[in-house]
């Protein structure tokens, strides 16, 4: 009970550290000692679980500091129940005077325990007066703003998120457009005919999606269970797939187009083979489709029979006819003609007339074999200069017809490989482009400068661990001046460019600096400082453009021409001879750029003067300054190139004198500056990517401030970074 | 027998024929640079030219609402309607205006004397009123019906005069400020809380729209107070050189606000760090007397009593933007409309005025190729924006002449002040003249 006691004066504020530790401890010890005891006496402590019992107090003594604040002097009468078992703490004192002793009270008590009692009672110390109101408000206000402080604290991660977000688009928490499920917008829509309570029912007993275009518990966890590694290989077989597809449309297409005669007598050959064959199986199954087939057979064959196709009857057989004396060419062309008119004007060999079968057969492996290749002779005999007929075309063709022959497979793979390359070809074409480009300029940065740019600024302006933020605004500039007009602004370049004329040094002074530190600070800027002539124009450069040769030149003629136009141009400018005015004019730069020799000789100045006399040798080489070695130019080793190494001021005025702000060398700054964002220089996708506006706002939406959900969001986005949903969205361009 | 030479182009058909004549016509590109040159060149003139018509086309005053009688003292957003906006003037009357047809929807006597501060409630259902006869009332958003008298829904008399109000963002709590910081529960007479620290009185009360249990105040004794409502202390108050006018929480950053101080200049203070403001943005001539942020939290606007208002990025030190008209007297008050496209002013000589957020931007509907040519022409303004010529028109803005005077010779004085440190630190003994920051000096104590 006496620890009981002690709990309480831990309550009180400004007590000692040391007291409230130790009693810490007995608590734990009382605790224990409760269990310890029998459940009736416990009972009875709980009934009294706030007052001391009486006796105990008196015997223990008024002065003891354990037994509370005030010490009162009145005694407290006696008082004692009737009661089954003796409580431990109605234990009396042997005899008169004599005082209970805190061991005795707890003799369930550790040896520990016994010892901190002690030292309690050592210890003479007293309580410390409470502090005064304003202290202790002050303590509460200090308090509640650590707590405050944070609890706001937790918005860092979100605010510093949305400070480096590439784009942040407003109002934050924007619900998907579209047209939404009735279910959605009706609130408290329910099932109520009983049409539509059934179909609830069978749909709910069959775990199938209720609402519309959500998906079923098992394609979602499906869905869930795609790993990152699945999504590829689908991927990859959904390539495949296509990739195929479009390979057999490709095939068809070409197959589509060959014309050689040969190829395509096979062709049909084989397909009428295939037709034949089917036929026969048609005849078992079904015969009445076969009848209907014969039928349309044997009208093809009518039709052959009666038109004079293939008869040489027509004009060309006519002609050829007249050639085929000395022809051998067209007689075959004319015996070609015949051939097929037979062909197509023999009977149908079918189960139905099965005894013709075979010799029809033998007949065409004859025909087959004897069938010459005539058609690409005849035709490739006509024109070798023509480039038509020279064209891939007949190569194809003749690539085809091996191929036909080749087994099939082969094809298949060369054909992917032939798929892949085409698409492939765009990308490679602009890869190229970039490599030429960064050939020429060394080190082009294209989009990752500029984002190099942007995290720069970001690293910068992001440091809010001091909770400095980095001002990189500069002031207005101010003016009476007003600009309504593009002429204006023209205008108002004049008068800057007068203005930069005497421009004002105004020192920045940090105030963090010492001394010491703006000295290397200036030495440091000195040294940053742009070369003007680097920020924007770069060396000129000889832009060659390729044009591109159209025709075929062939044959001496050209070359005959080309020597023409040269003695053309030769004979026109005979006079003139280019090289040697350049380098006189070259002669002339470099003399004038060279310091000349200054004569300070005064002709009369202390000697005799007048009309015919000259100074003395003496006093001429006297007064005359000998000229600074010249300047080496930069074009000196270059004979058929004058280099100009004067500064020219009307470009000056376009050009950035002092490194910006967050770049910290110039070839950082120069790099973002000379990647071009324009869709002349970029595809449309890098461009959209490029130029994406910091913030996006609706038209006429409410932009709510931030509300506790972005808090949970920027949580769950740190816990799951990579969800295979987000992955999806960000490569379902590159799929389809 | 001569051979005859013929030149063709041979092309592929599958580069220029569509497949369907629903496809988009094929445009061929050749994206070789040497088939491009200048590019840095061509992308400087575009960037210059681009600079330039954004100043042309720069015209930021759209409207101006007239009808009150007297200066427009306080306004309000409506919290879920775009188009309206409530407006109290000095001889306590009240004008809901509807934006989009620029007139006034409803009149109504408010208070006796000022109206000193209007907050619409965040259903949108009605709103609240305190004026200088020590009263609040809470008014309906809908007019009133055909015979039916123009009366508050309640009124709560107070002890003391009320100089502001604001209300909590989801619970029925409001807040007013006066000779002291009071919470309200709207169903009861009595303030919930009320909070003292010395402070004979404040200016403005506003409640963080984030963390939307804290609040802060600016105090008469040149101090701002943070409170949390669930305390029963006030938190931590900064003391400053001067008196700041109002204050306004970011709405997307929980810890930072900013406030308008008499010393011409706004402070944007982290609430964990008051020992010194994060950025100190000074390009006022006069006292600051209103501030709002847009609510996307990147900028703030900010009304001056040198007849301006100013557009400041968050964390610029200067202003990226001026407005000013011939007539605008005073500005008092100032809002930043919740789509972030207007900015609404309200001035002493009665008139409220309906600016463009962004000067130059085109509003209503654009089609998919401006927006597109706007975004490339944003980007290459920022790209070229060191350049000298590009800034110099950029940054070009007329004013008139008094105020460009006065900036003159601030920009002197403060030069002056800046050269006598200077000279006074080189000849004395080092180290006994420290370094004082801007964001340093205007910050007197910190009380816990």
């Amino acid at each position: 009970m006496k620890l009981k006691k002690s709990k309480k004066i831990k309550k009180r504020p400004g007590i000692n550290d040391e007291t409230s530790a130790v009693s810490d401890e007995m608590q734990e010890e009382d605790s224990e000692d409760i269990a310890a005891v029998p459940d009736a006496i416990r009972y009875d402590e709980d009934e009294g679980e706030e007052d001391l019992n009486p006796e105990l107090k008196e015997q223990v003594g008024p002065g003891h500091r354990l037994l509370g604040r005030g010490h009162r002097s009145t005694r407290l009468e006696e008082r004692s129940e009737a009661a089954l078992l003796v409580s431990e703490f109605g234990a009396n004192a042997e005899g008169d005077g004599a005082k209970i002793e805190l061991s005795d009270l707890l003799p369930t008590a550790s040896k520990k325990a016994q010892k901190q009692i002690e030292t309690l009672k050592k210890s003479n110390r007293t309580l410390d007066t409470p502090l005064s109101r304003q202290e202790t408000e002050r303590i509460h206000r200090d308090v509640a703003f650590q707590k405050v402080a944070t609890e706001v604290s937790q918005w860092k991660s979100v605010i510093q998120q949305n400070q480096q977000a590439e784009q942040l688009v407003f109002p934050l928490n924007q619900e998907p457009s579209g047209p939404k499920p009735i279910e959605h917008v009706v609130a408290g829509w329910k099932a109520q005919t009983p049409l539509e309570q059934e179909i609830f029912a069978v749909l709910n007993a069959n775990k199938q999606p209720i609402n519309n275009p959500i998906l079923t518990p098992a394609e979602e966890e499906s869905i869930k269970a795609m790993s990152l590694e699945e999504a590829k290989i689908r991927r990859a077989e959904l390539q495949k797939a296509r990739a195929l597809q479009s390979y057999y449309e490709a095939k068809a297409r070409r197959d589509r187009k060959i014309k050689s005669k040969k190829y395509r007598k096979v062709h049909n050959k084989a397909k009428r083979k295939e037709m034949l064959k089917q036929f026969d199986e048609m005849v078992k199954t079904n015969p009445e489709g076969a009848l209907e087939e014969l039928k349309k057979l044997e009208m093809g064959r009518m039709q052959e029979r009666m038109s004079l196709k293939h008869q040489n009857s027509g004009k060309w057989a006519k002609s050829k006819a007249i050639m085929a004396k000395y022809d051998e060419d067209a007689r075959k062309a004319m015996q070609q003609q015949l051939e097929i008119n037979k062909e197509l004007t023999q009977k149908v060999a079918t189960a139905l007339n099965n005894d013709e079968e075979d010799e029809d057969d033998e007949e065409e492996a004859d025909t087959e074999e004897v069938l010459p290749d005539f058609v690409n002779d005849v035709e490739k005999a006509g024109d070798a200069s023509n480039p038509w007929m020279r064209g891939k075309l007949t190569e194809e063709e003749q690539e085809k017809e091996q191929e036909s022959k080749m087994a099939e497979e082969v094809i298949l793979l060369e054909d992917e490989e032939e798929m892949e390359e085409e698409v492939n070809e765009e990308e490679k074409l602009l890869r190229e482009f970039e490599n030429r480009r960064k050939q020429q300029e060394e080190d082009i940065v294209d989009e990752t400068a500029l984002s190099e740019f942007t995290s720069i600024i970001r690293g910068l302006t992001q440091k809010p661990e001091v909770e400095t933020i980095v001002d990189n605004s500069t002031p207005l500039e101010e003016g009476l001046t007003r600009i309504q007009t593009l002429e204006d602004t023209e205008k108002l370049q004049e008068t800057d460019i007068s203005e930069t004329a005497e421009p004002e040094v105004v020192e920045i002074v940090q105030a963090d600096e010492t001394a010491k530190e703006t000295s290397t600070k200036k030495a440091k800027k000195r040294k940053r400082n742009i070369e003007l002539k680097e920020v924007i124009t770069k060396e000129s450069r000889v832009v060659t453009v390729p044009l591109k040769v159209t025709t075929e030149e062939v044959g001496e003629e050209d070359m005959e021409d080309e020597m023409d136009q040269r003695g053309l141009i030769k004979e026109a400018f005979a006079g003139d001879d280019v090289i040697s005015d350049f380098l006189k004019e070259k002669r002339k730069k470099e003399d004038a750029g060279k310091p000349k020799a200054i004569d300070l000789t005064l002709p009369g100045w202390g000697e005799w003067g007048g009309k015919g006399l000259k100074p003395s040798r003496k006093k001429r080489q006297r007064f005359r300054t000998k000229p600074a070695q010249a300047v080496v130019r930069k074009d000196a080793k270059l004979p058929e190139v004058i280099m100009s190494e004067q500064r020219d001021k009307s470009i000056t005025l376009h050009q950035v004198s002092s490194l910006p702000f967050p770049f910290e060398n110039y070839a950082q700054f120069e790099s973002t500056i000379r990647c071009p964002l324009g869709r002349t220089w970029n595809s449309e996708k890098t461009v959209k990517k490029v130029t994406l506006p910091r913030v996006v706002t609706q038209l006429g939406a409410i932009i709510e401030p931030m509300g506790r959900e972005e808090l949970k969001k920027s949580q769950q986005q740190k816990a799951e970074p990579h969800t295979w949903k987000k992955w999806m969205e960000n490569n379902i361009g590159d799929i389809i | 027998f001569s051979k005859m030479k013929v030149k063709v182009l041979s092309r592929n058909p599958d580069d220029y024929v569509r497949e369907t004549k629903y496809d988009i016509q094929r445009v061929p590109r050749n994206y070789d640079p040497s088939l491009h040159p200048f590019e840095v060149n061509r992308e400087y003139a575009r960037a210059l030219n681009a600079t330039k018509l954004e100043r042309v086309f720069a015209k930021p005053f759209l409207a101006s609402l007239d009808g009150h009688r007297d200066g427009v003292n306080c306004m309000a957003k409506h919290s879920t309607n775009l188009s309206s906006l409530l407006s109290g003037s000095c001889d306590g009357e009240l004008k809901i205006w509807n934006l989009t047809k620029r007139e006034c929807v409803r009149t109504l006597q408010a208070h006796e004397g000022f109206v000193r501060g209007i907050v619409v409630r965040f259903c949108g259902t009605s709103f609240f009123t305190v004026g200088d006869d020590k009263t609040i009332k809470q008014w309906k958003m809908q007019s009133p019906g055909y015979g039916e008298e123009e009366e508050p829904l309640n009124t709560i008399l107070g002890k003391t005069v009320f100089t502001g109000l604001d209300h909590h963002r989801r619970e029925g709590v409001f807040a007013t400020c006066g000779q002291q910081v009071d919470i309200w529960d709207e169903q009861r007479s009595s303030p919930v809380r009320s909070f003292t620290w010395g402070v004979d009185s404040f200016s403005s009360v506003r409640f963080n729209p984030v963390e939307t249990e804290l609040l802060a105040s600016c105090a008469s004794d040149r101090s701002i107070v943070l409170y949390d409502m669930r305390e029963a202390t006030p938190l931590k108050k900064v003391v400053m050189t001067m008196r700041s006018n109002t204050l306004c929480w970011n709405p997307m950053e929980a810890y930072y606000f900013t406030c308008a101080n008499e010393d011409y200049s706004l402070y944007t203070y982290d609430m964990r760090n008051l020992e010194q403001p994060v950025v100190v943005h000074m390009d006022h001539v006069s006292a600051v007397l209103d501030v709002d942020f847009s609510p996307t939290g990147k900028e703030f606007v900010s009304a001056s009593f040198d007849k301006t208002i100013r557009i400041f990025p968050k964390d610029g030190g200067h202003s990226r933007e001026v407005y000013h008209t011939k007539r605008m007297q005073h500005v008092i008050c100032i809002k930043w409309s919740a789509d972030n496209k207007y900015i609404l002013s309200g001035s002493d000589e009665m008139n409220i005025r309906l600016w463009k957020a962004n000067a130059s931007e085109k509003l209503g509907v654009v089609s998919y190729c401006a927006e597109k040519a706007a975004n490339y022409n944003q980007k290459l303004k920022e790209k070229y924006q060191h350049h000298p010529q590009v800034k110099r028109i950029a940054r070009h803005r007329h004013l008139p002449k008094n105020i460009y005077h006065q900036a003159k010779e601030l920009r002197v004085m403060r030069e002056a002040r800046r050269r006598k440190e200077k000279n006074v630190r080189k000849h004395s003994k080092p180290g006994s003249v420290p370094v004082v920051t801007e964001r340093e000096k205007h910050v007197v104590t910190v009380v816990k």
